[in-house]
């Protein structure tokens, strides 16, 4: 008869290492795995396209900053948050992010729905100096956002490495084609590789997110991210419970 | 050290013994411990049975559970237990205890809904609320605003105008400050001149032969600053244009500055560069018609409602 002991176990440390692994790596497996097989995890919603090159930048820039150390970007289906934040997030709202910025820690509020909420100057202003704006505000200033330029030397790099993990940002006449009819004709242009700095130096021109536009900053790459975030989906177009079916 | 002085019970060994002499204690955990513990697990797999759970193929297990909730349509449906249809119950119970109200602050004509103390106090507990998540952002708690970035809402002081609907026109569709820069239209000497008068008109006593050619120059095609602010330079609120004369400011932080040297630089800063900012948002696609209406009457309340 088989005699099973603990200290096989104990007293091996590989095997103690390879079975911890396999122990810990169960609950991930269980919860997560099936979530890739499941038909209806992202739900089925008009309007989520990918970032445009200056949006992703700036969402660089946000993570470089480590925002997401106290803003999550996650409204989960409360009551209490649906009224202080809006509608919940859809898991189709974060599909091209990666990595995904939900987070659980929120020493600032949720940020799934500040895009359009507030204008580019209160934006602007408030990152340069938060108590500025909102005098009870813990959150530190980022003055030098204003006052660095964006890099944006390596963008087709990095629009390359988020289309090698499936975002579909085009690299040739085919995939442009298939943007077009996922996204129509204005937003294929922006997910075009060859075309992501004129695209970028585009944006912020029109948009002068920073208010000055004798140059491209780091604060016109995040406010551009900032004001785009949630406003993806157009909400109204849904019964408001459109997305229950999903869950 | 003997951590066994006073015990009666000295706990057994594993039996191992590591580096010749290292031993561990075998010390298993309380019986009402083990108990809780049989019981979580029971407890799990009632829990598989009424929520959802495993995934089978590329669905999951419902769960026996179900939730009713009635729709925006007026449809009664039910489903199995899911926190977004929890969500729809919730909203559904709340905003059927608040409808009574909404539909009377909607059906009330706007000078009405404050003579209602019931409704009044529906309107200042709800709307302080609206206010708070979505306004006080830029015009701060309570409303005073911020000189140099939103107007003061609880002074009765109103670039767009301070009746109802003019708020509750402003809040549906926001606005864009704009003013020209005359930096390349008129020379220092005329921006000093005109920056004199504007204080002049708040009766800040300044150069009176520089307020009188500032004057002038205000009412003059050259500056033409008429246009906009009005022959009596009160502004006009179609435009949105400021009343010079009433010594609130917004854009030039004139009451923070200490010389009048210090306040004509924060006029003429504003004449120079002129303003592309003061935007704000449209509410429209974020709130809705009632909540805005109960937004414009807050508004209305804070002070200076005309």
């Amino acid at each position: 008869m088989f005699n099973f002991k603990h200290e096989w176990i104990e007293t091996n440390v590989g095997l103690l290492l390879v079975l911890t692994m396999l122990a810990i790596s169960i609950g991930g497996l269980v919860e997560i795995a099936p979530l890739f097989f499941i038909k209806d995890t992202v739900e089925k919603v008009e309007g989520v396209h990918p970032y445009s090159p200056l949006e992703q930048r700036g969402r660089d820039i946000f993570q470089r900053e480590g925002c997401y150390l106290c803003h999550s970007q996650m409204i989960r289906p409360f009551r209490d948050e649906a009224l202080r934040y809006g509608h919940y997030s859809l898991a189709a709202e974060s599909q091209y992010d990666h990595p995904f910025q939900w987070g659980s820690k929120r020493t600032g509020p949720d940020l799934a729905r500040v895009g359009k909420k507030y204008s580019n100057e209160w934006q602007v202003a408030h990152l340069n100096n938060p108590k500025s704006m909102v005098p009870q505000s813990v959150m530190p200033n980022y003055p030098w956002l204003l006052k660095t330029e964006l890099d944006y030397s390596d963008m087709t790099d990095r629009m390359m490495a988020l289309r090698a993990v499936g975002v579909p940002y085009s690299l040739n006449k085919e995939e442009y084609e298939s943007n077009v009819k996922r996204f129509g004709a204005e937003e294929a242009k922006m997910l075009n590789i060859a075309d992501a700095r004129k695209n970028l130096i585009a944006q912020a021109q029109e948009n002068n997110y920073d208010g000055d536009n004798s140059s491209i900053t780091e604060m016109d790459a995040l406010v551009a991210y900032l004001q785009v975030l949630g406003t993806m989906v157009d909400f109204r177009k849904y019964d408001d419970d459109e997305f229950v079916k999903y869950r | 050290m003997n951590h066994n002085n006073g015990q009666k019970h000295v706990p057994k060994t594993t039996g191992h013994a590591w580096d010749g002499d290292l031993q561990e204690y075998n010390n298993p955990v309380p019986k009402w411990w083990l108990v809780a513990f049989y019981i979580s697990v029971a407890a799990a797999v009632i829990y598989w049975f009424l929520y959802p759970a495993w995934p089978v193929g590329g669905s999951y297990t419902k769960g026996f559970d179900t939730i009713t909730y009635v729709n925006d349509k007026g449809e009664t449906k039910t489903t199995h237990w899911n926190t977004r249809a929890l969500l729809m119950k919730e909203t559904n119970e709340a905003v059927a205890a608040q409808k009574p109200y909404y539909t009377k602050v909607a059906n009330t004509p706007f000078e009405k809904v404050t003579l209602d103390p019931e409704l009044n106090s529906f309107v200042v507990s709800a709307g302080k609320q609206l206010f708070s998540d979505n306004c006080a952002a830029c015009h701060q708690q309570g409303g005073a605003g911020k000189v140099g970035f939103a107007p003061n809402l609880t002074d009765d002081d109103w670039l767009y105008g301070g009746k109802f609907v003019n708020i509750q026109h402003t809040i549906i569709g926001g606005r864009h400050g704009y003013m020209p820069p005359f930096a390349e239209v008129l020379n220092d000497q005329q921006i000093k001149q005109l920056s004199d008068y504007v204080l002049s008109l708040s009766k800040i006593v300044v150069d009176p032969a520089s307020a009188q050619a500032g004057n002038a120059l205000f009412h003059s095609e050259t500056a033409a600053c008429y246009y906009c602010h009005g022959d009596n330079a009160k502004g006009r609120q179609e435009i949105g244009s400021a009343n010079l004369t009433d010594r609130i400011w917004l854009w030039a932080n004139v009451p923070g500055a200490n010389t009048i040297a210090d306040k004509e630089a924060a006029v003429q800063s504003v004449i120079r560069k002129g303003l592309n900012r003061g935007v704000m948002p449209a509410w429209q696609d974020r709130l809705s018609a009632d909540q805005i209406k109960l937004l414009t009457v807050y508004v209305h309340e804070l002070g200076g409602g005309k």
